[in-house]
């Protein structure tokens, strides 16, 4: 029976740390350490001295990490992302759902396969988030361009919002343009001319 | 006609300019190619974009091509360098506790002399001094090697070269984790203006013409899309002569200043392209000759040699073969596509593949097949000279 892999989840987010750890939880017994400061990130992975890092793709704190590559002295270990090179698939996998990975060379693939599919489904989750977030995030800005560009309408033309939201929605058809364009349109010429 | 669409990767940096010129300025349209420009958020993860395919070619370190060809860190693919896309623009920064301490010990900030600035640092920092660089397999770490090595220091022992991504410099320097760093454009600028650190030397002291980014692309894909790298070649190089012309300086600042490129102001991008540079929070201006180049003195030529030194000084500093890693390095440096691609482009084509590189103290004539290439000084600030065929 080999020894517990010891794994380091790089992540300055307190709730996105739990989420992952319960994932990795879940997908067998691994001892498992979270660090939360990237200030002399290196060093303080060189003390837990783990078998595999997990960092977010998106982190600029993970060219941090390439030091350790390098790290050649006695009572450090050589780590490589990936260990499988030639499983090109599951490196791309991980790319695609913006997890890296950063593995003590040599580790056999079956022991880390099952970290790898836990991490890499986890941060699918976080990126479908981020994307509905994003999309949110929008849909209520253009729904306060939209009720600006209304006000305006209502006020210069005496029309009732019904009414100007029809207005802009023929205007938008007219000019193969989204409603929201034609609202922005609208608010920033009568910023100006106001 | 429809355009090619070709992805290209870039860090937020003033020496990305070629490639997003090329798209802006209408470089890359002239050739047929839409450009689908992706800010990556560190050097390794834009290699590895690379590398796996996510896109198809990449602003990159001069030295990760060579270093992933001799096999250190991270991805198996090769990559090859078409053509250099900047020369220089890297400057040196100290925190502003040690910048008070040189003072104190006499030191002038005159920011040209790399051995006097040196001696005053060694002097002071005490015992390894921790100094940054935003990747390790990179022209900073380079630079910083050879600088404090010549002067005495062993290296790579006698130092202590960290890893900090640029927009994290500042914080580590304030948290009092490094005591220098190195850094390409406007990342010294930025910490001037915050106040965390002071310019010591721009990169050209300690190295007058060093290759900084490349244009990579995956060796493989360079072989199987001839046409699309031929047209690739051609609009980056185009729009690299662009940027280096002073009349557009102002126009690539506004453009780089955009938020989805460096997002931060156009002055700023301004200094490091004039090379009017402003060194401590007391305004002090310095005017740096050749801060970044990216045309003159055929600085896209991607000389084989220069290649070889990168192999070289690695090999040296981490007890590998140096002969094996020359080969790496002369290998990835693709002279021969920019023969091939860029003839009658009015670049400059010179005779050689290969240069001693250190060699040159003024402007010089060299042989090259419109017989009106002049070379730029390269010296190193030592007299370092490296001959490809007699390396030492």
């Amino acid at each position: 029976m080999p020894s517990r892999l010891s794994i380091v989840v790089v992540e300055t987010d307190r709730d996105r740390a739990l989420l992952i750890v319960d994932s990795l939880r879940g997908a067998g017994d691994f001892d498992i350490s979270v660090i939360g400061e990237v200030t002399g990130l290196a060093r303080h992975i060189s003390r837990h001295n783990p078998d595999v890092v997990l960092v977010d793709i998106t982190s600029p704190s993970r060219d941090m990490l390439e030091e350790l590559a390098l790290a050649s002295g006695p009572l450090e270990r050589p780590v490589a992302m990936f260990v499988d090179r030639s499983d090109d698939g599951l490196t791309k996998a991980a790319i695609e759902a913006g997890v890296s990975a950063y593995v003590v060379d040599g580790l056999r693939h079956d022991r880390i396969k099952p970290i790898l599919d836990a991490a890499i489904a986890r941060f699918h989750l976080f990126q479908r988030m981020r994307v509905e977030l994003e999309t949110t995030k929008r849909a209520l800005e253009e729904r306060k361009v939209i009720d600006r560009a209304k006000g305006l309408l209502m006020k210069a033309r005496g029309i009732d919002e019904d009414a100007a939201y029809a207005l802009l929605r023929k205007a938008a058809m007219d000019q193969g343009r989204k409603v929201s364009d034609v609202a922005e349109a609208l608010v920033t010429a009568a910023g100006l001319l106001a | 006609m429809s355009a090619d669409t070709l992805r290209a990767g870039f860090i937020p940096l003033v020496d990305a300019a070629p490639l997003i010129v090329a798209r802006e300025v209408g470089f890359a349209e002239e050739e047929g190619l839409a450009l689908d420009l992706a800010k990556a958020p560190s050097w390794a993860t834009l290699r590895d974009m690379l590398a796996y395919g996510q896109i198809e070619a990449a602003h990159m370190l001069s030295v990760v091509p060579v270093a992933m060809e001799m096999g250190l860190g991270g991805a198996p693919a090769r990559i090859d360098v078409l053509q250099v896309m900047s020369v220089n623009g890297d400057a040196i920064c100290v925190s502003r506790a040690l910048a008070d301490k040189m003072r104190a010990a006499g030191h002038g900030f005159d920011f040209a002399d790399a051995t006097d600035a040196g001696r005053a640092l060694i002097a002071v920092a005490g015992d390894r001094p921790r100094i940054g660089v935003p990747f390790p397999f990179s022209m900073h770490a380079e630079l910083l090697y050879h600088w404090l090595g010549a002067l005495g220091l062993p290296v790579p022992q006698g130092l202590d070269v960290v890893t900090v991504p640029p927009p994290m410099m500042e914080q580590a320097m304030a948290a009092g984790e490094i005591d220098a760093f190195c850094v390409g454009a406007p990342w010294g600028s930025i910490a001037v203006e915050t106040g965390v650190g002071e310019l010591l030397l721009p990169g050209t002291a300690i190295r007058a013409f060093a290759p900084e980014k490349v244009l990579a692309v995956r060796h493989d894909w360079a072989k199987a899309e001839p046409d699309l790298t031929r047209r690739l070649m051609r609009a980056v190089w185009r729009a690299a002569r662009w940027t280096a012309q002073r009349a557009n300086h102002d126009t690539v600042s506004e453009i780089l200043s955009r938020s989805d490129y460096l997002d931060i102001p156009a002055e700023m991008i301004e200094r490091s392209l004039s090379g009017r540079l402003v060194i401590s929070s007391r305004g002090e201006i310095r005017q740096v000759p050749r801060y970044i180049e990216f045309h003159e003195g055929a600085a896209a030529y991607p000389w084989r040699s220069q290649g070889a030194l990168i192999g070289h000084a690695l090999a040296a500093r981490l007890g590998l073969d140096r002969a094996a890693a020359m080969a790496a390095g002369r290998r990835v440096f693709r002279t021969d596509l920019y023969r091939e691609n860029l003839r009658d482009t009015g670049a400059e084509l010179p005779g050689a593949a290969e240069k001693v590189e250190g060699g040159i103290d003024t402007p010089t004539p060299a042989a090259s097949e419109s017989g009106k290439l002049i070379l730029l000084p390269d010296r190193f600030f030592d007299g370092y000279v490296f001959d490809p065929k007699h390396p030492n």
